[in-house]
């Protein structure tokens, strides 16, 4: 992209809150029942029902609130949005409009620079989901599911802040790890617990006017977010540059193509009629109820990094990767506190081999084969030098897929680190003596020889000599 | 038992009455039940006022009360016969709101108000007929066809609760229930000769009670006494958890507070109810029972509220604006009519909507999505609801020197079927006095003040929020004065 070119980009993300009934039934909020079962008449929307506010959500809206520095709502109004779909029982979504329960908020990320960026909330609101239709499965018909109906969903929205499709990605991972922290929201973006749409717009760099922005939905992971917008920002670079005009619309991310495409123009865009409902009352939240919510807020994310560097001494980008979920801190933690080890050398290990397993099998911490008292064991066989880092991955690699704690598996397969220096003397004598050819090169200048000479000498005691130690004698011995 | 209601005499008696002859064991819940089941079946085509007579369910309740007195466990309302209006949702029975849209509509649950007066023993007899979604003054608007007055069959019984009024009034039932938006339970009273409460918003549990217009709806009932409108009230009233708006005030013994005498009651006389629009003998039989609360030592007092005239337009905004969004669940999706071979989805709507409702319901429809589009909205939804402060505030003034607010319930008496129909705005005219009190959420009450050329008029008494008990004394104690309410017409005596 022409650097002449300025991208405004403005997230709205919609955190689905893990409330147990739903915002305004007393229907379960479940993942993947049966279609319809967990719909109860008001859900369904039948005639003479009326909504009754889950107060839980108010708690949650709260704590999101209080963590992003955001002002909370003495008093906020649950309105309606209408519009016909079949997936919107009622005709209308209850949503908040103009007075949203939080408002001006803020959260911080690295912009492409490595800088820390504000990020300014306009605001956060409490609003039902709508069902979803079924298309498959049905001849000539469209199904539909309403168990997602009435679900809680917190939608929040940036100031247009952000300057790269990278900034938004972080922007969303940030607030992916606050409601996640918050315990507000599970953020799985699989089941559509955590999804975003995206306000896109390019201007001429120093111009102060935004351009025209186009809408993007259905972004619902953190690469199809930044694959669309950058798709986007083509798009609309390349169409003014050709002498065109970018036309206010809503645009569907086609991940499969990796392109946007037109949904529906402004002028064909609903007019939503909004106003207040009149079947619930406005919430009303006084100080002592938002301090009694205030003393329930975690750790968050900005502050445990900072912690972990102060308390651990950790890097910052570890510490960064570390405080991305609180459950992978907690880890790092208990490891942490449970071995003799450095901790920057827990760290090592759980960023590195354990998150690599993780990944691979696509597992939760919380879920590690590898329990974090387990990891200290191994951490402290490294720190007494009864195991090298080598032997260490072999002996974690047996932990996970086979279970046991370090000692035990050290123990059963003979791993102990020979240290005795009258053992590691005599097969280096050994091995000097079984490669009098190389000996007379290594001695004739060709230092590199050495690790030659190392190699033998773990090949024979498989990996188990102290490599320090092998090193020093090898020296010795081949002056 | 064969003999027939006129034999029996019971349906003359009110419902106190009825709870006295039950309580001594004069006649039982089941004799009770039948002779009023027979003069349903006698006079129901006649008037038109049911849309759904539930016999067998009656008869089968009817026993089980009697089953329960037996044991001695019987309340004062125990076997006792009500009917609902067909906007209240009702277990296994037909719940059409008067529409077509609803013609098939069978309710899996009770709302609120049939669940209590129920549990207290009573016995439902039917469903009555109504404007669809209660968007009427004549009960024209009903996709049942409309309903007769009992005075004069060629009249309308006014509206919405029309059906309700009218069984009331022909003494086929001693009781029956109403919702009141704009004047629906008040209006028909008057024009029937009938005693209607509508109780403060909040007052009583809208769940279960199909939507019109969520600020301004609420529930109450018809009947031929204050006193039994009290038994009833006393019952129905309350906090609700699954009516965010049910307000959480305890409920007074309304019966007890009947005795409350009229003497030192300060009665508010609204100027602006005298005002060209009411028709002279109306006016004339409301002086007169004015006349009567003052001998009996109320004290009249002129009150003023400057701003009641702009009550018909602003209620004409936001009881459309309400509607246009609460009738929106009605798409042939999930219930009610679904137009047949839909061609695709927007098809499926606008037949399913374009049949389902009738011409009184999509004006409202239209002009409730008009004044909440986006450009109209703060010129008429959001101005209305600042109007309706002020009327509010009007009233908030007034009750500092009075205690209840008396006046006209109908500027006439029951005017002709088809009269108005078509013109909208003569049949809204009709609500005139009504609306303000549901735009301030007060409560209401007409009672029988007169007969005019044969027609029954209504004396409306309005109170302060949660003044039930003080209206229904007033009404009491002028009841006790006059025999107005015990009036029947001539053909169902």
């Amino acid at each position: 992209m022409s650097s002449r070119w300025e991208v405004v980009i403005g997230l709205e993300i919609h955190a689905q809150l893990s409330t147990k009934s739903k915002i305004f039934s007393g229907a379960s909020t479940a993942y993947g029942a049966d279609p319809n079962t967990q719909a109860c008449l008001v859900d369904l929307g039948y005639p003479g029902m009326l909504p009754v506010l889950n107060a839980e959500v108010l708690r949650m809206a709260v704590k999101f609130g209080l963590a992003v520095n955001a002002k909370i709502a003495p008093r906020s109004v649950f309105a309606r949005k209408n519009y016909f779909y079949p997936d919107l029982p009622k005709g209308y979504q209850i949503s908040q409009y103009e007075l949203p329960i939080v408002e001006h908020g803020e959260l911080f990320i690295r912009d492409d620079e490595g800088n820390e960026k504000r990020i300014g909330l306009t605001r956060a609101h409490l609003e039902e989901d709508a069902g979803k239709s079924v298309h498959a499965s049905f001849d000539d018909a469209t199904g539909i599911d309403l168990n997602r109906a009435g679900t809680p969903l917190l939608e929040i929205v940036s100031e247009p802040d952000l300057r790269s499709a990278r900034e938004a990605v972080a922007y969303m991972r940030k607030m992916h790890s606050i409601v996640r922290y918050l315990g507000i929201s599970d953020g799985n973006m699989q089941e559509g617990s955590f999804r975003c749409d995206a306000n896109v717009s390019v201007r001429p760099r120093g111009q102060e006017a935004l351009g025209t922005r186009t809408e993007l939905k259905n972004l619902n992971s953190f690469r199809f977010v930044e694959k669309a917008i950058n798709f986007e920002i083509e798009r609309q670079v390349e169409l003014i540059e050709d002498g065109g005009e970018v036309v206010q619309e809503t645009r569907l991310y086609d991940s499969d193509k990796d392109e946007t495409r037109a949904m529906r123009s402004k002028e064909e865009a609903n007019d939503y009629r909004y106003f207040p409902d009149p079947d619930l009352l406005p919430v009303e939240l006084d100080d002592e109820f938002v301090a009694a919510v205030q003393k329930t807020l975690p750790e968050l994310p900005d502050a445990k990094q900072q912690r972990l560097v102060e308390q651990y001494g950790l890097k910052v980008t570890d510490a960064e990767i570390l405080t991305v979920s609180r459950t992978l801190a907690d880890y790092f933690e208990a490891v942490t506190e449970k071995t003799s080890a450095k901790p920057q050398a827990a760290a090592n290990w759980v960023i590195g081999a354990l998150s690599a397993l993780l990944n691979k099998e696509n597992r939760d911490i919380n879920d590690s084969r590898i329990e974090a008292v387990a990891l200290a064991g191994l951490l402290d066989r490294i720190a007494d030098n009864t195991i090298s880092g080598k032997i260490a991955k072999e002996v974690f690699d047996a932990m996970w897929f086979g279970g046991g704690s370090a000692d035990e598996i050290i123990e059963a397969q003979g791993l102990k680190q020979i240290t005795d220096t009258g053992t590691i003397q005599s097969i280096v004598d050994a091995v000097i003596e079984a490669n009098p050819g190389q000996v007379a090169e290594y001695r004739a200048g060709k230092d590199k020889l050495l690790g030659f000479f190392v190699g033998q000498v773990m090949q024979q005691t498989r990996g188990k000599a102290n490599p320090g130690q092998v090193n020093q004698i090898l020296k010795d011995k081949l002056r | 038992m064969s003999g027939g209601a006129a034999d029996s005499g019971l349906h003359e008696r009110t419902l106190a009455d009825l709870a006295e002859g039950l309580a001594t064991g004069e006649f039982s819940s089941c004799e009770l039940t039948e002779a009023l089941l027979a003069r349903i079946d006698r006079h129901g085509t006649t008037l038109n006022a049911f849309i759904t007579v539930t016999a067998g369910q009656a008869l089968e309740q009817a026993a089980q009360a009697d089953k329960v007195r037996a044991s001695g466990d019987a309340g004062r309302l125990t076997g006792l016969p009500i009917v609902h209006k067909d906007i209240f949702c009702t277990e296994g029975v037909l719940t059409s709101c008067g529409s077509r849209i609803l013609d098939n509509f069978v309710s899996p649950y009770d709302a609120t108000v049939v669940e209590r007066l129920s549990a207290a023993g009573m016995i439902m007899l039917g469903k009555t007929n109504m404007d669809e979604f209660a968007m009427g003054s004549s009960t024209e608007s009903s996709y049942f066809g409309p309903v007769n007055n009992p005075w004069n069959t060629q009249r309308s019984p006014g509206g919405s609760s029309g059906g309700s009024a009218a069984a009331v009034a022909a003494r086929l039932v001693p009781a029956a229930t109403g919702t009141d938006t704009g004047g629906s339970i008040r209006q028909p009273a008057a024009l029937t000769g009938t005693t209607g409460i509508k109780p403060t918003y909040g007052r009583v549990s809208r769940y279960g009670m199909v939507a019109f217009a969520s600020s301004l709806d609420q529930a109450g009932v018809i009947t031929r006494s204050a006193e039994d409108a009290a038994m009833l009230l006393g019952v129905m009233a309350g906090c609700d958890s699954r009516d965010s708006t049910s307000a959480d005030h305890p409920v007074p013994d309304y019966v007890a507070a009947l005795a409350k005498p009229l003497k030192e009651l300060r009665v508010g006389i609204v100027r602006q109810h005298f005002d060209e629009g009411l028709d002279e003998k109306c006016a004339d039989a409301v002086r007169t029972a004015l006349r009567t609360l003052e001998e009996a030592g109320a004290k009249l007092v002129e009150v003023d509220l400057p701003n009641i005239d702009l009550s018909v337009p602003t209620y004409y905004v936001v009881a459309p604006a309400e509607c246009s969004s609460n009738l929106s669940r009605f798409d042939g999706v999930r219930f009610g009519h679904r137009a047949g071979d839909p061609q695709d989805l927007l098809d499926l709507y606008c037949r399913s909507r374009g049949e389902g409702f009738g011409a009184e319901v999509k004006r409202r429809i239209m002009t409730g999505t008009y004044v909440l589009s986006a450009g109209y909205y703060d010129a008429y939804y959001l101005k209305a609801q600042k109007v309706r402060q002020l009327i509010s505030q009007d009233f908030k003034d007034a009750f500092e020197s009075v205690d209840v607010i008396a006046g006209p319930t109908a500027p006439t008496t029951a005017f002709a079927i088809g009269e108005k129909t078509d013109d909208p705005i003569t049949m809204y005219l009709n609500d005139i006095y009504t609306i303000g009190a549901n735009l301030a959420g007060l409560p209401g009450i007409s009672v029988p003040c007169g007969l005019i050329d044969g027609m029954p008029a209504g004396l409306q008494l309005v109170g302060p929020h949660f003044g039930e008990g003080t209206i229904l004394a007033c009404a009491h104690q002028y009841q006790q004065l006059t025999d107005w309410h015990t009036r029947c017409p001539e053909d169902f005596a």
